[in-house]
């Protein structure tokens, strides 16, 4: 396995705040990479960092093998950047902004309507950036980041402030993009989200990386805890169940907190007690709760 | 995956942005119209108002025959002369204000009534009135006069109002559009993150500017031509001089002046709110103080001064010298030194005070 990144004992301080302290890890080519973590953890200056933003205070490094900083104009028509705003030229349609921007990188007219018809805007060639909904204005950006067909594409928070479906038709974009060969870095504060779209994710809080493993991997080693809730109520009065560790009643659901799922399950079947109920495994955000003591909250 | 992507040359890329430039200002409706409509209005409206001021004869009313009066082409030609038959009616107009004197004839004596409410009008009155007595005694002598005067007209300070209206409100309005321009544009770029963007695209610094320039200064020329011709119309008569063309050199450096204040607005400023009140705060005081609305001729003496240090008393004065004023090329030279040294100054400051990012 070749490594599009490496990064080693990175350091960078603003004043007195580590907002990167001490990061090291690799990206392989083709990976879909996360860095997950709540706002200020350091995510958003990592990855300013490795595409060439920022100057390291110390530490080293390697970006498709080259060294990021200072601005490197061999690197900057590998790597694709879509920054946290959507970064467009003012009152241009989906098409001029893709074209402008295309023209940066040398790249043909006909590659815009080609990027529009990818992220599904293609009906939208002629509509200003401004009047776009947040989902359409997301996949612009992401279309103009693109648009020179890098082999490494940078994405800061991508899908932040979108509704609901507009993430689900973002996150299908996205993994197309990385199965067409593209290695991915996605930065993000939703842990559904790193869970489902990373092949390996960091965990980073406080300019540290805590944990960086495939998120399967992360939640198994996890001395995973399981929540069954159950409707408040149901639960017979009086009932032995083994294991329980903890036990919330908010007044509409009881939830039971347990390691071992399988007994407790078991007598609540045995005394018809399974209507309505509800078994919630682990997640990233039990792992976060293990790593920093503290619950996860975006 | 692995082709390295061919990148275009910096020419190509000047080209698009430009062209992206273009576009983001031509379909802006309010930059249009502060830009271009705004100050044109003023023109117009001051153009209008002002038309007649300095220019106009004073009205005088002849009662019954004055044959003295009407004899004298002289007096015609510098007094605006109707006739009245019916004397109180005469005073009475007089005493209103509505004309600035009567005149009328006993005998061989010429008298003038006048109101002192305005002693200079009635003076020039006098004073003419006095002159055609003079003229017409010495024809009734049947003499050569021994004494004459010839005039040459001087073009003086005191040019007519669209002749010193047109520079002024021109220079104002290029002050306007590229001081706004430069520090929106600026701040917006850094709001939504187009300068991290740009940095991260295989393109040059030079591109980036030369585009902005260059929309900067077609603006500005777009704004010289609409000036010239809405003043050149028959109804403002504005009359420009031989070397009136120079102004175009003062047009474009003060744009770049004025796009270098801009710059440090811009980079200062974190909001367009911010921006737009900074802009204001330059631009506005500065236009009184330059001259470009009335000239300052009366004004004190240290006003006069802080008026010296201003680029835009330098644009305006120095299209004035050369568009209505008769000037040699050669009176461009101070001013547009003035102007590029200002825009290396403020250009200098911007590049000190500018920040990628607002943290």
């Amino acid at each position: 396995m070749t490594s599009t990144i490496t990064v080693h004992k990175l350091h960078k301080s603003y004043g007195s705040v580590r907002a990167v302290d001490d990061v090291s890890f690799e990206v392989a080519e083709g990976e879909f990479f996360g860095i997950l973590g709540p706002n200020g953890a350091g995510k958003t200056t990592t990855l300013e960092l490795i595409e060439g933003l920022r100057e390291p205070d110390k530490g080293t490094i390697h970006t498709l093998g080259l060294t990021p900083w200072p601005r490197n104009k061999a690197l900057l028509p590998r790597i694709g950047v879509q920054l946290q705003a959507t970064s467009f030229f003012e009152r241009l349609t989906a098409r001029e902004q893709l074209q402008t921007w295309g023209s940066l990188y040398g790249t043909s007219k006909g590659r815009a309507d080609e990027m529009l018809e990818l992220v599904g805007l293609a009906d939208k060639a002629g509509t200003r950036t401004e009047d776009l909904s947040g989902g359409q204005a997301q996949r612009l950006s992401l279309a103009c980041s693109l648009i020179h067909d890098p082999e490494l594409v940078f994405l800061d928070e991508p899908t932040a402030a979108l509704d609901p479906q507009a993430r689900r038709n973002l996150w299908d974009l996205l993994r197309t993009i990385n199965k067409q060969g593209r290695t991915v870095i996605l930065t993000t504060h939703y842990m559904d989200e790193a869970e489902l779209l990373c092949d390996r994710v960091a965990i980073m809080d406080h300019g540290k990386i805590l944990a960086n493993d495939a998120p399967a991997t992360l939640v198994r080693n996890l001395d995973a805890r399981v929540h069954i809730s159950l409707p408040h109520g149901t639960l017979p009065e009086n009932l032995e169940l083994p294991g329980i560790e903890n036990t919330t009643d908010d007044g509409l659901t009881v939830t039971l907190t347990t390691a071992e799922p399988a007994p407790v399950l078991t007598i609540l079947a045995e005394h018809h007690a399974l209507a309505g109920i509800g078994v919630k495994g682990a997640t990233l955000e039990d792992v976060f709760l293990e790593l920093t003591g503290r619950e996860y909250r975006a | 995956m692995n082709q390295t992507t061919p990148t275009g040359g910096a020419w190509a890329k000047f080209v698009s942005l430009s062209r992206a430039a273009m576009l983001g200002f031509v379909r802006e409706k309010t930059a249009l119209f502060f830009g271009l409509l705004f100050p044109l209005m003023f023109l117009v409206l001051f153009g209008g108002i002002f038309k007649d001021v300095g220019g106009s004869k004073p009205d005088v009313l002849q009662i019954g025959n004055a044959s003295i009066l009407s004899q004298s082409a002289d007096a015609r030609e510098v007094l605006d002369i109707t006739k009245s038959s019916d004397k109180a009616d005469a005073l009475e107009k007089v005493r209103k204000g509505d004309y600035d004197a009567a005149i009328e004839q006993r005998g061989d004596t010429l008298i003038v009534h006048y109101s002192a409410a305005d002693a200079v009008k009635a003076n020039t009155v006098q004073g003419i009135v006095q002159s055609v007595i003079g003229i017409e005694n010495q024809k009734a002598t049947g003499q050569e006069p021994k004494y004459s005067l010839s005039s040459e007209k001087v073009e003086d300070e005191s040019i007519s109002t669209i002749q010193y209206m047109t520079p002024g409100l021109l220079g104002w309005a290029i002050s306007m559009s590229a001081t706004f321009g430069a520090a929106l544009t600026l701040v917006t770029w850094r709001q939504k993150k187009t300068l991290r963007r740009l940095r991260l695209a295989p393109v040059g610094a030079t591109p980036i500017i030369a585009s902005r320039v260059g929309i900067t200064m077609g603006i500005a020329l777009v704004q010289t031509a609409l000036f010239i011709g809405v003043g050149l119309l028959p109804y403002f008569g504005l009359t420009l001089t031989d070397y009136w063309w120079m102004a175009f050199p003062l047009v474009l450096a003060g744009s770049l002046a004025f796009m270098s204040i801009g710059l440090v607005a811009g980079s200062w400023a974190k909001s367009q709110e911010t921006a737009s009140a900074i802009a204001n705060l330059v631009i506005l005081p500065m236009a009184f103080l330059s001259g470009s609305f009335f000239p300052l001729d009366n004004a004190p003496e240290w006003l006069q001064t802080v008026s010296t240090i201003l680029p835009l008393t330098h644009l305006v004065t120095g299209m004035q010298d050369v568009m209505v004023r008769g000037e040699r090329p050669s009176a461009i030279v101070l001013p547009l030194v003035i102007l590029l040294g200002f825009t290396a100054l403020m250009t200098f400051i911007a590049s000190r005070v500018f920040r990628w990012d607002d943290v």
